[in-house]
């Protein structure tokens, strides 16, 4: 298999009826989702859009069953796809259609507006209602060139572009490969035994690569995805109900969200006893809730999961095998195959013994192409293997510090450097800082986590109030990037080096 | 009520909890938040949100969220 086009084809002529995808307004069986992205290449093709031979096609929209067709009417014109989240500031969202420079731009009706006033009239756009419309759909015939754009098919290509936090303010696209997809999706659905009897219940946007797991095992194996809408996640009941209606069997999801039933009470109104499987990363699972989770519904397999986007989707996993004390840590495990997961000391020696700690390197067929047109980030972080003298060998260093335990699992420990994990998605303390500091009045930044409270922290001198700095800081950031507590000092605490001293940041707020 | 704000005011310092009716309707308060806020009250009050309370018409502002408590409290 060279192109994840290949997973739908299969599935489209052993499941053709078969629901492929559904969100509460829309479905779409696999032999409509082949037919249909077909049309959409066709279009896309005839209309001249897709020139040259760095294409793409931009979602700037929520995830929703429409959404598909487009996707892979795109990879059929050997375009990769990008999807942006819209909840982020209209700057940071023009900063990355401008990296991405896309060969078609797709949104919908609720977001029109918002598109609009952020590409300024320097780009064109489609309607996602127009363009999966049926009678405009039935309209089109399917081209000859398709053929053509067949024959230059290739798996190095990159399938998707996301964009995660970067630490100069500017976001970082990783760019992932058919291979790299074609690779880890073979075999995270043999790992697991996903089957086309399957539901799997889609948490994840479709910028987040949670949703790589989702979509794909949906498409290798004929089990049906059903998409569930972002306003469900604060809303137990209609969420629960979509869930057990559904009769869901599959949940890959982020910890975050798997944190919402169990504090929310959601088992109290329903549980859904279908559910064979719940598989989740993000984060550190608080072992609390997982309790609640194995609590109401016991017959399901838990399984931690691990890894950042660079590796596709996740490099290592541990299925839950016993009861955890509070205060425990639940490992990550071992390696998916065709992985090489190994830890490297500040001198890059290779560290086997237990207990030591070790930046988390990984090497394989997962390992992203790079960051997108950003070769200076690419190269610090994708590099040649420090171990291996003899031939070229690219790993990707995570920056998550982690260590063996006795029974040769890995467990992670922390990041290296000042990036966190809020809400699910990755922060650089650092881009905070900076954008603070940009703010006319705030003379220095320094931001803390709170990792119990879930919360960031952050300090500042200078004579900018607290409620402008937070207007400014909303224009430019994520809503997740905006700090939950801001403090207004005198001065910062300095240690020995001249440097803002943490620690003592930490014990005095 | 001031107890309620106080602990509003420490999961989100940046939004206007006594006045803003449409705090959910407006996408000011995200599901992550929520989530804290529905900790924070579980632990303050001493109450158990049920499931079903978890609607947008409870947590638009804090009076309601207060109404939602003392309602709880009485069960």
């Amino acid at each position: 298999m060279i192109n994840v086009c290949e997973m739908l084809e299969r599935s489209a002529g052993k499941f053709p009826d078969k629901t492929a995808f559904s969100d509460p307004d829309d479905s779409i069986t696999f032999a409509e989702l082949y037919t249909d992205s077909r049309k959409i290449a066709s279009y896309f093709l005839q209309k001249g859009c897709m020139k040259g031979s760095d294409r793409s096609v931009l979602f700037y929209m929520e995830k929703c069953v429409r959404a598909l067709p487009v996707m892979f009417g795109g990879v059929y014109c050997n375009a990769f796809y990008c999807f942006v989240d819209i909840r982020q500031s209209d700057d940071r969202a023009a900063s990355i259609i401008d990296r991405v420079d896309p060969s078609v731009i797709v949104t919908d009706r609720e977001n029109r507006e918002r598109l609009i006033k952020i590409l300024g009239g320097k780009r064109d756009f489609l309607m996602i209602e127009e363009i999966t419309d049926r009678n405009f759909l039935d309209g089109i015939e399917e081209s000859d060139l398709l053929t053509n754009e067949r024959s230059q098919f290739y798996d190095l290509q990159p399938l998707y572009v996301n964009f995660t936090s970067g630490s100069t303010g500017m976001p970082k696209g990783v760019a992932v490969s058919h291979a790299s997809v074609i690779d880890f999706i073979e075999i995270f659905t043999k790992t697991f035994g996903i089957v086309s009897d399957d539901v799997i219940a889609n948490q994840a946007p479709f910028d987040f690569d949670v949703s790589v797991k989702d979509i794909y095992s949906g498409l290798y194996t004929g089990a049906t995805v059903r998409l569930i809408p972002r306003s469900y996640f604060s809303n137990p009941v209609v969420l629960m109900d979509y869930l057990c209606d559904g009769d869901t069997t599959v949940l890959i999801w982020a910890v975050t969200a798997m944190c919402f039933i169990s504090i929310m009470n959601g088992f109290d109104y329903r549980t859904p006893d279908k559910l064979r499987m719940v598989m989740f990363s993000g984060e550190v699972m608080p072992v609390k809730q997982l309790n609640k989770w194995k609590q109401h519904v016991q017959n399901a397999q838990y399984i931690n999961l691990y890894g950042p986007t660079e590796i596709t989707c996740n490099c290592t996993y541990h299925i839950i095998d016993r009861e955890y004390g509070k205060e425990e840590s639940i490992p990550i495990g071992i390696p998916f195959e065709n992985e090489k997961v190994f830890l490297l000391d500040e001198n890059n020696k290779l560290v086997t013994a237990v207990d030591e700690e070790g930046e988390i390197c990984v090497s394989g067929t997962c390992v992203a192409i790079g960051y997108y047109k950003d070769p200076e980030k690419t190269d610090a972080a994708f590099v040649q293997n420090p171990l291996n003298g003899k031939y070229h060998e690219r790993i990707y260093r995570t920056g998550d510090l982690g260590k063996y335990d006795s029974n040769g699992l890995l467990h992670y420990c922390s990041r290296k450097d000042f990036q966190i994990k809020h809400m699910g998605q990755r922060v650089e303390l650092s881009d905070i800082e900076l954008s603070a500091m940009a703010v006319d009045g705030v003379s220095r930044a320094c931001c803390l986590y709170d990792e119990k409270k879930k919360k960031i922290i952050m300090f500042y001198t200078g004579e900018a109030d607290k409620e402008s700095l937070s207007t400014e800081l909303k224009k430019k950031l994520p809503e997740f990037m905006i700090p939950g507590k801001t403090v207004q000092l005198d001065s910062f605490p300095i240690n020995k080096n001249g440097k803002i001293d943490r620690n003592a940041l930490k014990s005095n707020y | 009520m001031d107890e309620l704000l106080e602990l509003l005011q420490d999961v989100r310092d940046d939004v206007d909890f006594e006045t803003c009716e449409t705090l959910i309707d407006d996408g000011i308060l995200a599901s992550f938040d929520i989530l804290q806020i529905i900790s924070a009250i579980n632990e303050a009050f001493d109450v158990e949100i049920p499931a079903t309370s978890i609607i947008p018409k409870n947590f638009n502002s804090a009076k309601a969220m207060y109404a939602m408590i003392e309602k709880l409290l009485e069960d």
